[in-house]
């Protein structure tokens, strides 16, 4: 198949052929980070600008590494240190930035939809590392390809999401990828934390953990945002713990051989206990180590060739247009 | 652009006798199979490698290592070609310091393809020596790059195009030359 996206914005647009061919060139990309030299000229001279408002790490350093290991140069900008903090809006910042020639935007915002309009604003591509509470695309990515690796299929699994599905777009873009490659997804926390109408998604909702938990192959807890929340929407991390936290007894429902799996940062002890998140089932720092595979896959697909495909197609209908007229 | 055949140069046992000589010449020039290590490229470099490798344990008993290179991230024309290539991982699960290698592709053309193969190979560590092993080698250097070991070499033109087909990955073994359907050129 051809990839003909300039931005990768959600999962929710993809159709299944193309998440399954982002996660096939990932499966190629993993084995440069295992070379001696690790790196290839695939991106030699292209530019990606990193635009991060908001707070992270291993998504920084992961694009920061894939971008690096497919030769691109890089440049790196945050809110604390750029030139918004003085008034500048985000549409003049951007600009400014597009027009000193780049490539690629990667970018991270704390409202919903920031990458769309970013995408309509400006001729580079843009990916979505994070947009408020809607989407993280490439986090799904690697998650899937993290499960694809392990259970070698992705078709007909159970995978059990629990926690504050509201306010996760890890839980969001999950769903649409996981439902769209045929995998069934349960859904489980308190409501406070269950959006309304996210049935509509195609997934199952449960109230209580061991119903979501029975029969999993697949353990999804994710983290309880307190930097989102504020709103007093569970009376107190110790009381979610003992009716949602994923302990050892709990786990024992699902499957004997279920991934544990977590996007990070851990509230170790509330989400997910100790000795579960480091226990043989985990497989938490296998996604990171996707995540780089996935990263490198998603620049080299808009960055790369894709682009220039969608420059192709451009003079092909304007030569196709000028040959009609004449 | 629209092709038809011109001529069949070769046919299923000439590629099999041309495989198999090439297997004797390498065993041959190199004197020992030590250090010896195989690699083909993507896609049909790759099974003629496999192939070449079978022939030596034949000659010689010895198991050579086969590897596999894909190219497409060090193209040069990333840029300029035609539909999308699909990038497959490159398999070379050793380290290549001090290894002789030689290097395996279906047709030999302008050699952007071999200069792309040996810039890879050097990622993977810095072999006492490099040759080239192709099938068919047409002409057309773009790059001061030879073969070491050539299965059949044919004269074309450049606007002709010389189709390599095999069992694995085309269910038929030939090699044909096919040239433009007049009145159809694409420029």
């Amino acid at each position: 198949m051809n990839w003909k996206r300039k931005d990768l914005l959600g999962l929710e647009e993809l159709k299944k052929e193309e998440i399954e061919f982002v996660l096939d060139t990932a499966d190629s990309f993993r084995e440069i980070s295992t070379r001696a030299i690790r790196k290839v000229p695939a991106l030699r001279g292209r530019t990606i600008v990193l635009f991060f408002l908001e707070a992270s790490t291993r998504t920084r350093v992961s694009f920061e590494l894939a971008a690096k290991r497919l030769s691109a140069d890089l440049v790196n900008i945050s809110s604390s240190t750029s030139s918004m903090l003085k008034g500048e809006t985000l549409k003049d910042t951007i600009r400014n930035i597009t027009a000193m020639e780049v490539d690629l935007v990667i970018v991270r915002h704390g409202m919903a939809g920031a990458p769309h309009w970013l995408a309509r604003e400006i001729e580079p591509g843009v990916v979505n590392a994070g947009d408020g509470c809607h989407e993280h695309p490439t986090q799904a990515l690697l998650d899937m390809l993290t499960i694809r690796e392990k259970k070698k299929k992705l078709e007909g699994l159970r995978v059990a999401i629990v926690g504050d599905i509201s306010h996760s777009r890890v839980a969001r873009s999950n769903i649409w990828g996981l439902t769209k490659v045929g995998a069934s997804v349960v859904v489980a926390g308190p409501p406070t934390f269950i959006p309304p109408c996210i049935e509509k998604m195609g997934v199952t909702v449960k109230y209580r953990v061991e119903e979501a938990l029975e029969g999993a192959d697949v353990v999804m807890a994710l983290r309880i945002q307190r930097e989102r929340q504020g709103k007093n929407l569970i009376p107190s991390l110790r009381e979610y713990r003992k009716i949602f936290g994923i302990s050892r007894e709990r786990l024992r429902l699902s499957k004997p051989d279920a991934l544990v799996m977590h996007p990070g940062p851990i509230n170790r002890g509330i989400e997910l206990d100790p000795d579960v998140a480091d226990g043989p089932q985990s497989v938490i720092l296998d996604q990171v180590t996707s995540g780089v595979a996935v990263r490198m896959a998603v620049m080299y697909l808009l960055c790369g060739v894709g682009k220039e495909a969608i420059s192709r197609q451009l003079s092909a209908v304007s030569k196709k247009q000028k040959a009609e007229s004449l | 652009m629209e092709f038809r055949e011109k001529s069949k140069i070769m046919d299923g046992a000439a590629i099999e006798k041309a495989l198999i000589r090439i297997a004797h010449e390498i065993v041959e020039k190199l004197k020992t199979t030590d250090d010896l290590i195989i690699i083909g490229i993507r896609t049909r470099g790759a099974y003629l490698a496999e192939r070449i490798v079978d022939r030596i344990l034949e000659i010689s008993g010895v198991g050579v290592p086969l590897g596999i290179l894909d190219i497409t991230l060090y193209r040069d024309d990333l840029t300029a070609v035609a539909s999308q290539p699909v990038v497959h991982s490159t398999e070379i699960p050793f380290d290549l310091t001090g290894k002789r290698i030689v290097l395996v592709d279906d047709v030999l053309y302008t050699c952007r393809t071999m200069r792309a193969a040996i810039d890879e190979l050097m990622d993977f560590g810095r072999p006492s020596l490099v040759q080239i092993a192709v099938l068919v080698d047409r002409g057309h250097r773009e790059l001061p790059i030879r073969p070491d070991y050539v299965g059949k070499n044919v004269p074309t033109s450049r606007d002709e195009m010389v189709d390599v087909e095999i069992d694995e990955v085309d269910g038929k073994e030939q090699v044909r030359i096919l040239g433009l359907v007049e009145g159809k050129a694409g420029k």
